[in-house]
């Protein structure tokens, strides 16, 4: 099963984004925990889009779909305006959390989490967007309720 | 996001809540900010009615943590909900900053 949503870039929206998903994950039997991170994943790298890709610019759009399979779920994010923006050396370098600290950074550390809460997070750049895939296994509880 | 912001004693409590994310985490730093400038040294922040919080409420703290040492402040966090401390406990944050169950313990901290 597919679910979709398209949100406009502003950060007011990203409340919208998480409900959405929280709404998807119900079909899960997952605890509050596991489910606040999964919305966690998909908020940040959201975030990541209207802040940097898309400048704040609520004129532009970004897309969240959730492919709910058996034993996993996979989350894809279209960015469509991304021609000055290349996210893929943001995921090969993450700064340490010393680093963060002694230089006082409010940011650099959404797409740590995103790293820390999937199992695989991937992100395809060309033809004026960036498509991020980020995946997560449940090997022992999963339900379907649909 | 809604901040209420009181004194008790010597501390200087900032509740939170509702959600913390990358529109509303500017308002939770200038909560902070004001506090420092007033000179208060015990800050304590009530996270009993905090829903959520995402890396831009998370990096209000990081930031300010050199500061606090730097200064002697006293800063803790209380009140948390296990889904909203393990948003801190998932880059290990919770090492970094005093993050407690109740006031008494923030008051401890």
């Amino acid at each position: 099963m597919i679910h979709y949503y398209k949100a406009n870039c502003h950060t007011q929206n990203l409340k919208l984004i998480r409900e959405f998903v929280k709404v998807v994950l119900r079909d899960f039997a997952l605890s509050d925990t596991e489910a606040n991170q999964l919305v966690l994943a998909v908020d940040e790298v959201c975030t990541n889009i209207i802040s940097h890709s898309a400048a704040n610019n609520p004129h532009k759009t970004l897309e969240v779909s959730i492919i709910q399979e058996d034993d996993r779920i996979e989350f894809e994010i279209i960015d469509q305006y991304s021609e000055h923006f290349d996210p893929t050396g943001l995921l090969k370098v993450m700064p340490s959390l010393q680093h963060i600290v002694t230089e006082r950074r409010k940011g650099g550390i959404g797409l740590m989490l995103v790293r820390n809460i999937m199992d695989e997070v991937e992100v395809d750049t060309g033809n004026a967007q960036n498509i991020w895939r980020l995946r997560k296994s449940f090997k022992q509880h999963i339900v379907h309720t649909a | 996001m809604q901040l209420y912001e009181k004194q008790d004693g010597k501390y200087w409590i900032i509740e939170v809540a509702g959600d913390v994310d990358a529109s509303s985490a500017i308002h939770l730093d200038k909560a902070i900010e004001k506090a420092l400038q007033a000179n208060h040294t015990h800050i304590l922040i009530d996270g009993t009615k905090l829903q959520y919080i995402a890396s831009a409420g998370l990096g209000v703290f990081v930031s300010r943590i050199e500061e606090f040492n730097d200064n002697g402040v006293h800063f803790a966090i209380f009140g948390l909900s296990e889904k909203v401390k393990n948003v801190f406990q998932i880059l290990g944050l919770d090492k970094l900053l005093h993050i407690v169950t109740d006031l008494q313990q923030a008051k401890n901290a």
